[in-house]
């Protein structure tokens, strides 16, 4: 789960880096009125889910309140990668040094948390990533100690020449390594940490992404979630239990388990269509689950076809089979639905809906996605 | 033969009385699996249709030898199950438990690692060598006593291929799930370490799908070293970019990870990848007789 840059400076805040006192403004005048109060001279920066804000003009210079206020009126028009900005926090505006990038993230192939520094801030990371990797420096720290003071020190030191300043700039890094171990974090980034000119550091931006089984077991970073950011439909898919991700195309999926629904989508579009969604009912279904997925595809009107993909294991077929015929007594569908059973009570699944009239079958995977292609009004084309 | 788990294997099932342990120690001891003990604390006297219930790991591998354990607990309870095992001398730790969160993990092996034991998962399916063991979730129907390896991350992806495989007249030596999250115990390479040092198993699958870079590393390792024909098959390559695929761990993030990285990698390290599940049949068959 992301948080905003005003939700990640606040947490910074409290464990001693210094970040700007910002106020969040949610229409043009609260936004004048911050700027007045910050002394007029601000920076007006929308709050979005997304990199890229200052490219897409989400980030502006304001020299007095007037202007702050016709920048935030502005920039709340805005539609930043397709998201609407419904937050804009204030900050004041600051005479800054240089601007360096400092990070702490997770190493899935180490398995072990890394913090990552370069010289060359306030610019796209994965550029200076690309073009001169040499001037990044890495250095994994132990999850249980946290990073060290003497290794804050080791990478500090060659990223800033200057002693006494790369033995300042150690002490924020090992804070960060702190925010990012007891928040759960996935990703802590400061980009840019400024050098201010009367002297220390600031976190001018902050960013931070949350390990969302973390954020499932801990209320302190539920409560983090901008409940204006949600998509409904994924609510009610998280609510019951379903992982869902809306997607562009025709075929709406419902799978067991995240590889095969995977593979499943991977297949849709091997012959010639786009699913309209990844869609993992999880292990033990129940036939209610079934339902809720059910009226979450069908609520997409992209939707034209229903494909089931269903290899029972702790997943019974019978309570998919009794959840589709239970999702027609609630609501009205009129698209095709081709069903693929196998495994755990295959028979009795097949049996319930034989009965009831409602599905039609396929043998193996490759057929039902053949068939959910055809029956969605496209003829079926490998292409791979 | 078989890697980690064998018909000599006595397995302690950790969260015993709660609804996917009961069912499932029940199953696995259908299987043939030698179900030796339960754990569940405060629960510690009773039993499960005759399988002894201890209230610690200590308890449960001084009173029957067990040597590998496998978690049914809820995720906050994971960590602490995995390292009660730990430090109980078991050999093998299968963690089914899903939602583990990534650090929490990382401090685990940090501290079992010293100890010697090896961790399968979390959110691992488990893992299983037909006609001998069954330590997991997956249907042990569908599987048949071979000579076929087979390593995911997966589970019903896992189930699909495996019954390819079956269904082609392939039966399987061991069948191993490693696990859907960024951060696990036993990766793709370790297993197989494992396979190539197994004379029973003759080639491998390999079922990988989007985020980290395990498959390439495991590319190389079986073009270098592994000795043995390996196929394989890679699950997302319609997935966008940033977003979590279900399985934590199945992410593109920063543009690494894709689909089409990882089959490169394959192709390059002269591994088939195979694009249809049904390919995955007469693709082993080729490259066996190669």
């Amino acid at each position: 789960m992301n948080i905003h840059e005003y939700q990640a400076k606040e947490i910074f805040g409290r464990y001693g880096i210094r970040v700007h006192g910002g106020k969040l403004v949610r229409n043009a005048g609260e936004a004048g009125e911050a700027a007045r109060s910050l002394g007029g001279q601000v920076v007006v920066k929308a709050q979005v889910h997304t990199g890229g804000r200052g490219k897409a003009g989400g980030v502006k210079l304001a020299k007095s309140w007037e202007e702050a206020e016709s920048m935030a009126a502005d920039i709340f028009k805005l539609e930043i990668k397709g998201l609407p900005v419904r937050r804009i926090y204030i900050t004041p505006a600051e005479d800054i040094g240089h601007e360096y990038y400092v990070a702490a993230l997770l190493d899935r192939d180490k398995g072990l948390p890394m913090m990552m520094v370069c010289r060359e801030g306030g610019m796209d990371i994965e550029e200076v990533a690309a073009k001169t990797p040499e001037l990044i420096y890495k250095k994994h720290f132990n999850p249980l100690s946290g990073l060290h003071p003497f290794e804050a020190r080791e990478l500090a030191h060659k990223i800033e020449p200057d002693g006494s300043k790369a033995v300042a700039m150690a002490g924020v890094l090992v804070k960060l390594a702190k925010v990012f171990l007891e928040s759960h974090a996935s990703l802590v980034e400061i980009n840019p940490l400024v050098e201010m000119t009367k002297g220390g550091f600031l976190a001018l931006d902050g960013k931070m992404n949350l390990d969302d089984s973390a954020v499932a077991m801990r209320r302190d970073l539920e409560s983090l979630r901008d409940l204006d950011a949600r998509a409904p439909q994924q609510d009610l898919a998280r609510d019951a239990g379903l992982s869902y991700i809306p997607l562009d195309g025709t075929i709406g999926c419902v799978v067991n388990g995240a590889g095969l629904a995977m593979a499943t989508m991977d297949l849709v579009k091997h012959f010639g269509a786009e699913p309209a969604n990844f869609l993992d009912i999880g292990g033990s279904s129940s036939p209610e689950k079934v339902v809720t997925a059910l009226k979450i595809i069908t609520a997409d009107p992209k939707v034209s076809a229903i494909l089931f993909n269903i290899f029972g294991g702790i997943t019974r077929c019978d309570h998919v089979a009794e959840g589709i015929v239970e999702a027609l007594k609630q609501i009205k569908i009129d698209l095709p639905i081709i069903v693929r059973l196998t495994g755990t009570n295959e028979k009795q699944g097949r049996e319930i809906l034989e009965k009831s009239g409602v599905a039609i079958f396929a043998s193996t995977m490759e057929e039902a996605v053949q068939e959910a292609v055809r029956r969605a009004g496209i003829k079926p084309e490998e292409k791979s | 033969m078989s890697i980690l788990i064998d018909k000599n294997t006595k397995l302690v099932v950790q969260g015993i009385t709660g609804r996917d342990g009961s069912f499932h120690a029940r199953a696995m001891r259908d299987y043939g699996t030698q179900v030796v003990a339960g754990v569940t604390p405060g629960k510690g006297g009773s039993n499960l249709d005759g399988i002894p219930i201890f209230n610690t790991m200590a308890e449960a591998v001084d009173n029957t030898e067990a040597n590998t354990s496998v978690i049914y607990v809820r995720a906050p309870f994971a960590p602490d199950a995995i390292l009660e095992a730990s430090h109980a001398g078991i050999d093998l730790v299968v963690a089914i438990s899903e939602g583990v969160p990534a650090l929490d993990m990382a401090r685990v092996m940090k501290e079992v690692k010293p100890l010697g034991t090896r961790v399968l998962g979390p959110n691992s399916p488990g893992l299983i060598s037909p006609g001998q063991s069954k330590v997991g979730i997956m249907p042990g129907n569908i599987h048949k006593e071979g000579n076929i390896g087979v390593v995911s991350r997966s589970g019903t992806l896992t189930y699909e291929m495996v019954w390819q495989l079956t269904e082609s007249g392939m039966g399987q030596s061991t069948c191993i799930g490693i696990g859907g999250d960024p951060i696990i115990g036993t990766d793709f390479m370790d297993v197989l370490r494992l396979f190539k040092d197994d004379p029973e198993t003759e080639g491998i699958v390999l079922i990988g799908e989007i985020g980290g870079t395990a498959e390439e590393e495991a590319a190389e390792y079986i073009a270098q070293e592994l000795g043995k024909p390996a196929i394989s098959f890679i699950a997302g390559r319609t997935a966008p970019p940033g977003k979590r695929m279900g399985h934590a761990g199945a992410i593109i993030s920063q543009g690494k990870g894709t689909a089409e990285e990882k089959t490169k990698a394959m192709e390059k390290a002269g591994i088939p990848v195979a694009k249809l599940p049904s390919e995955i049949g007469p693709l082993m068959k080729q490259v066996l007789v190669k």
